[in-house]
C-alpha cells in the first residue's frame, strides 16, 4: 500500500466573490501519477496552484505529510512545478536554469554539478549545458523545465498542462517520456490537462473536474467504462446518452424496448441515463437488429468511419470499419456489457445527442483553440 | 495577501506624488484666489487676467503654428528614418535625440548669433551683396525658436508609429488598386494619427508655456504667457497674479490635450473601418 | 517622393545641428563675438578648467542629477512593482497621477512646487529662505519619477508572471526572486529610465529656476543669468566638451545594443 502524501479537505476558492473551487476533497498517494482533468475554467489549475503554494484557499485545509500547509509559502514546500509555458529564466543558460534551485539552497558546487549532469542525462540533454534556453526547441525547453524541477528531488512534482504548447507528434513522445521519468524516480506527479487521451494513457488515477467540483475519481479504465454522469461520459471519449428507465436489476428500457444489462442497485422504475459507446455497437442486417435506423451522415476518420444513424428521431454516433452510405438502413445489436447505466444528474440531457454532430465538432476544436491561448 | 504587498510597495510613491504634484496644484489655486497683501480671499487676481488675454491668444497662436510646421517638417524625416535599415535607423534616431540632451539655453542663444542684425546669416548675406534682413525680435524668430527646440519631440513619436506600420498593409492596399499617393492618404496617414496627435501635444505644451525663447528671440510685441508668469515670480513679485496665470495656462493645456485625446479616440474608431 | 524626403531630412538635420556647430566653432575662437571668427585657439578650454566657480556649478548640476536620478530609479522601480500588482482601477489612478508632471507645462510644475515650498516654509516653519538644496532635490526627484515608472511598467507587463512563481517554487523568497529573476527581466527598462531621468535632470532649467534658492544653483540656472550679460566664451568650451561626452555615450550605447542584437540573432540562428 502506498501512503497518503497530500490531502485537500473541503477546499473552496473564491476570486472577487466568484466561486472557482467548491468543496474539493481529495488525497494523493506517494509514488502516484494523478491527473486533474477537465475543461478550461473547471478549477484544475487553481487546485494545482493551491498545492504549489501560489494561492491560499478561501476555506478548507491542505495537508502535506500530516501537516497543515495552507499558509506555507511555495519556497518552503517540498513541491516543485513544471509551468505551463515552462517559465525558463531567459537570462540563464541550460545549466544555470537547472542548477537554480540547488544554488538557492546553497549546495556544495561539486554536488550541484553532479546532480545537474545526472539530470541532463535523464532528460537526454547532454551537451546542451551552455546553450541559451531561447535557442532551444519547444520539446527541449520542456525537458529543461522538467529537469529544473526534478533536480531538487521534490516529494511531489506539479505539471500544469506541460505539453499543451507542443505539436501532436512531440506530445505523444513526451507522454511516454514523462511516464518513464515518473516510474524511474518514483516521485508523485500531479498532472493537469484538458486532454482526456493524455490523462487516460499516463495516469494511475484520474480526477475529472467541472465547475469547481470533482465529478469522478478513479482508474482510467473505470472512468472510461463506468462514468458517473453524463458530463464524464461525454468528456471522456464519445458517448451516446439516452433517457431510459431501470425496470429492475439487470433490465433497462429505452426506445420502447427492454434490454439486458449488467447494472444493479437502482430503484425500481428509476429514470436513468443510458450510455452506449460508439465503438461498442455492432452493425447487423436490419432484420437481425435490436433497433433499425437510417444512416444520415458518414465521415472517414482514418482508422474507422464515424457514421450518424437516426433511430426514431434520435441520432447516434457509431464507429465502424465498414462503409455504410447515407440513406442505408441498418440494424444494430447491443451486448448487455456494453450498456452502462448512470443516475440522473444536473448534466442529464445536455450531452450525448449527435443531432448536430458536425456543429459540436466545430465547438470542440474552438475550445481546444482557446485553451492554447 | 499579494494585493496588500502591492499597496505597501506603491503607497510611498503615491503619497509622494500626491504631496508634490497634486497638492502644489491646490496651492496654486489657493494663491490665485488670495490677496497678495492681506492674504484674504479675493477675485482680484482673476479680474486682472483681463489684461493678458491678448498675450494668451498670441501664445496659443504661435505654438499652434509651430506645431504644424513641426509636423510638416517632422513627418518626412520620421518617414525617411523609419524606412532605413536597422543600423541606419538607430544612428539617425540618435542624431534626433542628441540635441534634446544639450542645453537648450545655449542652443537658443546660438540662434541669436545667427539671426542678429549683425549676425552670421546677415553677414553672409552682406558678403554676397544682398541687403541685411531684420530677423531677430520678430514673431517669425520666436516661431523658429519653438520649431527648432521642439522638432525632435515631433519626430520621435511619429517615427515610433510609422516604424510599426505593418508592411503587408501597404502591399494589401497596392493589391487593392491604390497608387503611391493613395496608399499614403488611405493607409499610412490614417495609421500615423496617434503619432501625429502625440507629437502635436508634445510640441504644443512646452511651446505655449515657454519664456526663454521669446525673451531671447522675440521683441517687445512678442510677449508670451510664460514671460508674464516668470516676471510675476522673479521680477514683479506678485506671485498671486502669477498663480492665477499659471492656473489659466494649466486649464488651457488640460483642455487642449483633452481635445487631442478626443480626436485620437474618434480616429481610432474610424481607423478600424478603414 | 523618396528624393524629396531625403532632401528634407538633410535640411532638417542641418537646421538641428547648425546652431550647435556655431557654438562649437565659437569655443575655438580667439575673439569674444560668436558672429565673427577671428582665429583658432584652445585658450577657452584652459580658462574653463581654471574657473573654480564654473566647475563648482557643473559639480552642483552633476550632484543634483546623480542624486535625483538614482533616488528616482530605486524609488520608482519599487513603486512600479507595487503599481503592477494593484487592481486595475487603482493602477489606472496611479498612472494618471504619474502622468500629471509629464503633461503639465514645466513652468506650471516649477511654479506650483515653488509656491508649495514657500507656503510650507513661511507658514509652518516661519523661515524666509525656504528654497534650498533639498527643495531642488525634491523637485528633481518628482519630475524624474515618471520617466522611471513609464520605462519600467511596460517591461514588467512583458515579463512572464510565472517566472517569479518558478523562482519561488525553486526555493527563492520573494525578495530573492526579485533579485535573481525579475530584476534581470526589467533591467533594460530601469537603465533606460535612469538615463532619461539623469539627462532630464542635468539639462533642466525651467523647474530648477523656480525652485532653487541663492545658496545652491545649478549650471543651467546660472547660464540663464549669464545670458542677460554677454556670455563668456569658456561656456562654449564647456558646451563642446558636454557635446562630445554625450555623443560618445550615445554611440557607445548604440554599439552595445547592436552587439546584443547580433548575439541574440546568432544564438537564435544556432537553435534552428
Amino acid at each position: 500500500m502506498s501512503k497518503e502524501l497530500i490531502r485537500l479537505q473541503d477546499l473552496t476558492m473564491e476570486f472577487d466573490g466568484e466561486r472557482v473551487l467548491d468543496g474539493i476533497n481529495l488525497y494523493f498517494n506517494d509514488h502516484e501519477f494523478l491527473t486533474l482533468l477537465g475543461p478550461s475554467g473547471c478549477g484544475k489549475t487553481t487546485t494545482l496552484r493551491i498545492i504549489g503554494g501560489f494561492l491560499t484557499p478561501t476555506s478548507g485545509t491542505v495537508t502535506f505529510d500530516g501537516q497543515v500547509i495552507n499558509d506555507l509559502p511555495p519556497y518552503k514546500r517540498q513541491i516543485n512545478t513544471v509551468f505551463q509555458r515552462y517559465a525558463l529564466f531567459p537570462h540563464l543558460d541550460v545549466y544555470d536554469n537547472i542548477a537554480f534551485g540547488l544554488k538557492v539552497a546553497k549546495l556544495p558546487k561539486a554536488e550541484i554539478d553532479r546532480r545537474v549532469h545526472e539530470m541532463l542525462e535523464t532528460v537526454s540533454l547532454k551537451g546542451y549545458e551552455n546553450r541559451s534556453v531561447e535557442s532551444l526547441s519547444g520539446g527541449q525547453q520542456q525537458r529543461v523545465a522538467i529537469a529544473r524541477a526534478l533536480v531538487n528531488q521534490p516529494k511531489v512534482l506539479l505539471l500544469d498542462e506541460p505539453l499543451a504548447a507542443l505539436d501532436l507528434r512531440l506530445r505523444k513522445d513526451m507522454q511516454i517520456e514523462l511516464k518513464r521519468i515518473q516510474r524511474s524516480t518514483g516521485i508523485t506527479f500531479i498532472y493537469v490537462t484538458h486532454d482526456q487521451e493524455e490523462a487516460l494513457s499516463m495516469s494511475d488515477t484520474v480526477v475529472v473536474m467541472d465547475k469547481g467540483r470533482i465529478q469522478q475519481i478513479g482508474r482510467p479504465e473505470d472512468i472510461y467504462n463506468e462514468p458517473k454522469n453524463a458530463f464524464v461520459a461525454d468528456f471522456i471519449g464519445e458517448s451516446n446518452i439516452l433517457d431510459g428507465v431501470m425496470l429492475s436489476d439487470y433490465r433497462v428500457k429505452f426506445f420502447g424496448r427492454v434490454f439486458e444489462c449488467v447494472d444493479e442497485g437502482f430503484a425500481p422504475n428509476e429514470p436513468v441515463d443510458v450510455v452506449i459507446r460508439p465503438e461498442d455497437i455492432d452493425i447487423v442486417a436490419p432484420n437481425q437488429g435490436h433497433l433499425v435506423g437510417t444512416v444520415t451522415g458518414i465521415t472517414f476518420k482514418g482508422l474507422n468511419y464515424d457514421i450518424i444513424v437516426e433511430f426514431k428521431g434520435f441520432k447516434w454516433l457509431i464507429q465502424t470499419t465498414d462503409y455504410h452510405g447515407v440513406g442505408t438502413t441498418i440494424g444494430i445489436r447491443i451486448n448487455p456489457e456494453d450498456i452502462h447505466i448512470m443516475h440522473k444528474s444536473e448534466y442529464s440531457g445536455l450531452f450525448g445527442d449527435y443531432s448536430s454532430y458536425s456543429a459540436e465538432y466545430d465547438e470542440l476544436t474552438e475550445d481546444a483553440g482557446d485553451e492554447e491561448e | 495577501m499579494k494585493r496588500n504587498k502591492s499597496v505597501l510597495l506603491s503607497a510611498p510613491y503615491l503619497i509622494w506624488m500626491v504631496v508634490f504634484t497634486l497638492i502644489p496644484l491646490g496651492v496654486v489655486c489657493y494663491y490665485a484666489f488670495t490677496d497678495p497683501s492681506s492674504g484674504e480671499f479675493t477675485l482680484k487676481n482673476l479680474r486682472e487676467l483681463n489684461l493678458y488675454w491678448g498675450v494668451l491668444g498670441q501664445s496659443v497662436l504661435y505654438s499652434i503654428v509651430s506645431a504644424f510646421i513641426c509636423l510638416l517638417l517632422g513627418y518626412p524625416v520620421a518617414y525617411f528614418i523609419a524606412h532605413r535599415g536597422p543600423t541606419a535607423q538607430r544612428f539617425l534616431y540618435m542624431l534626433v535625440m542628441l540635441p534634446m540632451c544639450m542645453s537648450f539655453l545655449l542652443r537658443t542663444l546660438a540662434w541669436v548669433g545667427l539671426l542678429q542684425d549683425t549676425g552670421i546669416i546677415n553677414n553672409i548675406l552682406a558678403a554676397l551683396g544682398f541687403h541685411r534682413i531684420r530677423m531677430i525680435r520678430t514673431p517669425g524668430a520666436v516661431v523658429l525658436g519653438m520649431v527648432y527646440n521642439y522638432l525632435p519631440y515631433m519626430i520621435l513619436p511619429l517615427y515610433a508609429v510609422i516604424v510599426k506600420i505593418d508592411h503587408r498593409l501597404i502591399e494589401a492596399a497596392e493589391d487593392l488598386g491604390c497608387n503611391g499617393a493613395q496608399v499614403f492618404g488611405r493607409v499610412i496617414l490614417p495609421l500615423s494619427v496617434p503619432g501625429i496627435l502625440s507629437g502635436m501635444t508634445m510640441v504644443f505644451v512646452p511651446a505655449v508655456s515657454t519664456f526663454y525663447i521669446s525673451q531671447k528671440l522675440g521683441g517687445t510685441d512678442t510677449v508670451l504667457i510664460g514671460d508674464v508668469i516668470e516676471r510675476q515670480f522673479k521680477q514683479g513679485n506678485n506671485p498671486n497674479l502669477g498663480a492665477a496665470l499659471s492656473l489659466v495656462l494649466m486649464i488651457l493645456v488640460f483642455v487642449c490635450t483633452g481635445i487631442m485625446n478626443r480626436f485620437g479616440g474618434d480616429s481610432e474608431e474610424g481607423g478600424v473601418i478603414v | 517622393m523618396k528624393k524629396v524626403n531625403r532632401f528634407l531630412t538633410v535640411l532638417v538635420f542641418l537646421f538641428l545641428y547648425i546652431p550647435m556647430v556655431v557654438l562649437i566653432v565659437a569655443s575655438f575662437n580667439t575673439g569674444k563675438d560668436i558672429t565673427q571668427f577671428d582665429g583658432f585657439t584652445l585658450r577657452q578650454y584652459v580658462r574653463l578648467f581654471q574657473d573654480r566657480n564654473l566647475l563648482k556649478l557643473l559639480g552642483n548640476s552633476l550632484l543634483i542629477s546623480v542624486l535625483a536620478s538614482f533616488t528616482a530609479t530605486v524609488f520608482g522601480t519599487v513603486a512600479a512593482l507595487g503599481i503592477h500588482g494593484l487592481s486595475p482601477k487603482l493602477r489606472k489612478a496611479a498612472m494618471t497621477l504619474t502622468n500629471i508632471p509629464m503633461t503639465n507645462p514645466e513652468i506650471v510644475t516649477g511654479v506650483s512646487l515653488s509656491l508649495l515650498f514657500v507656503f510650507i516654509g513661511t507658514r509652518i516653519f516661519g523661515q524666509r529662505n525656504c528654497l534650498t538644496f533639498w527643495t531642488l532635490l525634491i523637485a528633481h526627484i518628482t519630475f524624474n519619477l515618471p520617466y522611471v515608472i513609464l520605462n519600467v511598467m511596460p517591461k514588467l507587463s512583458q515579463t512572464d508572471a510565472s517566472l517569479t512563481d518558478a523562482a519561488m517554487d525553486l526555493g527563492c523568497t520573494p525578495v530573492q526572486a526579485f533579485f535573481k529573476v525579475t530584476l534581470h527581466e526589467i533591467l533594460p527598462g530601469i537603465v533606460a529610465g535612469a538615463i532619461m531621468a539623469f539627462t532630464m535632470s542635468l539639462d533642466d532649467f525651467v523647474i530648477s529656476y523656480f525652485v532653487s534658492g541663492l545658496d545652491f544653483v545649478t549650471l543651467p540656472v546660472e547660464i540663464y543669468s549669464y545670458t542677460k550679460k554677454p556670455l563668456q566664451p569658456k561656456i562654449y568650451a564647456m558646451f563642446t566638451l558636454l557635446f562630445l561626452l554625450i555623443l560618445v555615450l550615445m554611440v557607445a550605447m548604440n554599439l552595445i545594443q547592436l552587439y546584443g542584437d547580433k548575439k541574440k540573432a546568432a544564438s537564435r540562428g544556432a537553435g534552428i
